[in-house]
């Protein structure tokens, strides 16, 4: 069991990582980007307020400011940290090697994105005493806060089970990462336009009567993590939603459970193209 | 130990192997010897279930290579032609990495990784980055991660490409200690003389086909068949040559009365090389020398190759 636990790669890449100081640098700059932020922001809202303190409700804004802070940073850092994690070792010449030992494929390629998704986990920890001085003005629940936690934890997940994948399928790193950006992207900016599409048609097409169902629309809504997240901070943006589609099901569920096919679909098809499958031999 | 048969590497119909059948037995160490794109990494690739094969079988200690890849990775210990090396660790993580990766437990990690270390003769760079080494220093460090998990059989892909004679002798002798184990060795170059100083056997491959395979001095028997004497006689020569030419085994001779100089063409095995040297002696020849002409190893593989060409152009 203990053996199983044990990943050589992931204690290997945690060294590496933790020796470069970029690593340091990019933990500065994120608790950085997120102080100027904070502090902007609290500056701003007292001195156009003309008063000395800061309000509950101006607390949840800065709370949804911060958490979709929070979600770009993990988006925009994690293909960056993912897609080049095989074919970073295939073109420095160290998989070969790498592929040759008794490790499966399964702890490599977990190792792998295990290591990228401990680094981002460490900057949403580090940043965490930022983003908890919302609650020093009140107005935010605690289980609100670790569900928006959570959810930023999954779409790290899945983004970066992409970048690996596509970094096991795609020979050099920077066309990977190309492909891993141009996944996020769609994610996150063609799906609500097309989303979008989908509900003026409808409305068009009803000519003022209540719209019909549209799962299409509904799936689409779940999948794309503005939508999500904005749904979750402000769940009124939720029924909004349902009532635009027509239908009530939960959004945290389908971005749940689209997230985690992208990630065990991803995790599964890395694994078996890691290395060459030898029994397909004719 | 190693049994290849028929084993074909099709790129489109482009055949990198062709058909190429060689057994190895236990504690061989094996030369394999080719121009560059002969098909040489490719039968290691292979081997080191890193490329699939288009037909034909191998097997190393009975266990299939393309049936049971898992458990072939535990049976070798592959060091490629080129390969990198984590910069940022230092020697003796980097061994300690893939003594993880092999499954080894910590505290006989640590004792191999000493042992390994003084074999290659690295101890003195335990604690030095990897990026610091010099590139013989790397390839033994290399040559140290495919021994971490005592594997039987070694596949060295040119592992002495790109370094000095001083390293190319380091090489060479951590290759002879690593006999004196037992392993089997596969060893890669593309220079036969290379190769010649520490294989037991050597096959020669060229267009992915195994033109040759045997002990050096029989692939050079065969190849260039009779061997070429010279003697140096001094007073008189006249009754040397005399001698010589009323051997049965030796044609051809030709004779510097200035020089004292004999040489002829010798066609018998090294018992009766002996016999016709103590004969000489025995009958007042005044032999002051008497040499083999070396072969130039260059030259038979040039020969071996150009052979082919010859044959498949003809083919054509």
């Amino acid at each position: 069991m203990k053996s199983r636990l044990n990943n050589p790669v992931l204690a290997k890449e945690v060294k590496l990582r933790f020796r470069s100081s970029k690593s340091f640098t990019g933990v500065l700059f994120y608790l950085l980007a997120m102080c100027i932020f904070v502090f902007g922001f609290i500056y701003t809202t007292t001195s156009l307020a003309g008063t000395a303190y800061f309000k509950p409700s101006e607390s949840v804004i800065l709370f949804t400011f911060l958490t979709f802070i929070q979600l770009g940073l993990v988006l925009f850092i994690t293909p960056g940290l993912t897609a080049g994690t095989i074919s970073g070792e295939r073109e420095r010449q160290t998989l070969p090697m790498l592929l040759t030992t008794s490790q499966s494929s399964f702890q490599i390629v977990t190792g792998k994105l295990l290591s990228s998704v401990l680094f981002l986990l460490l900057l949403i920890i580090a940043g965490l005493p930022v983003y908890s001085m919302v609650f020093l003005f009140g107005g935010i629940s605690p289980v609100l806060f670790v569900k928006s936690l959570f959810f930023l934890f999954v779409t790290l997940l899945a983004i970066g089970s992409l970048g690996v994948l596509f970094s096991t399928l795609i020979r050099r790193t920077t066309v990977s990462m190309i492909v891993t950006y141009g996944s996020m992207l769609f994610f996150t900016a063609v799906i609500p336009f097309l989303f979008l599409i989908i509900i003026q048609v409808k409305q068009f097409g009803t000519m003022g009567m209540t719209p019909s169902k549209t799962y299409v629309g509904h799936f689409l809504a779940s999948i794309n993590p503005e939508i999500f997240f904005a749904s979750l901070l402000a769940p009124e943006l939720g029924m909004s939603v349902q009532e635009m589609t027509q239908v009530t099901f939960p959004l945290w569920i389908g971005y749940l459970l689209f997230y985690g096919v992208i990630t065990i679909g991803s995790i599964w098809i890395a694994t078996k193209r890691l290395r060459v499958n030898m029994k397909k031999h004719k | 130990m190693i049994e290849i048969s028929k084993l074909t590497k099709k790129y489109g119909q482009f055949k990198a192997l062709d058909e190429l059948t060689l057994s190895l037995k236990e504690g061989t160490v094996f030369g394999f010897v080719g121009a560059n794109g002969a098909g040489k990494s490719t039968t290691f690739l292979i081997l080191a279930t890193l490329l699939q094969p288009t037909s034909g079988s191998v097997t190393i200690n009975g266990v299939d290579v393309t049936k049971k890849p898992e458990e072939i990775r535990k049976l070798i210990g592959y060091m490629p032609d080129f390969f990198g090396i984590y910069d940022q660790l230092k020697a003796h993580e980097y061994l300690d990495f893939y003594g993880a990766s092999y499954g080894i437990p910590v505290e006989k990690r640590n004792q191999l990784i000493t042992e390994l270390l003084e074999l290659v003769n690295l101890t003195d760079k335990r604690n030095a980055y990897v990026d610091s080494l010099s590139r013989g220093m790397k390839q033994r460090l290399c040559l140290a991660r495919s021994l971490i998990h005592d594997p039987k059989v070694l596949i060295l892909d040119e592992p002495a490409s790109g370094l000095d004679p001083r390293a190319r002798v380091e090489m060479r002798d951590i290759l002879r200690s690593l006999k004196s184990l037992g392993k089997t060795i596969l060893i890669s170059s593309h220079i036969l003389p290379e190769l010649a100083e520490m294989c037991d056997e050597i096959g020669v491959i060229d267009n992915g086909k195994l033109i040759a395979h045997g002990s050096v001095s029989e692939i050079q028997a065969k190849l260039l068949g009779d061997k070429t004497i010279t003697t140096r006689i001094s007073g008189d020569s006249g009754s040397a040559v005399a001698f010589f030419e009323e051997s049965p085994f030796v044609s051809a001779i030709s004779h510097d009365i200035h020089e004292g100089v004999l040489s002829f063409t010798f066609k018998g095995d090294d018992e009766q090389q002996f016999h016709l040297l103590k004969e000489a002696v025995l009958s007042g020849i005044h032999i002051v020398s008497f040499t083999e002409n070396s072969v130039d190893l260059e030259d038979v593989f040039m020969e071996i190759t150009k052979g082919v060409e010859l044959i498949e152009k003809q083919t054509k």
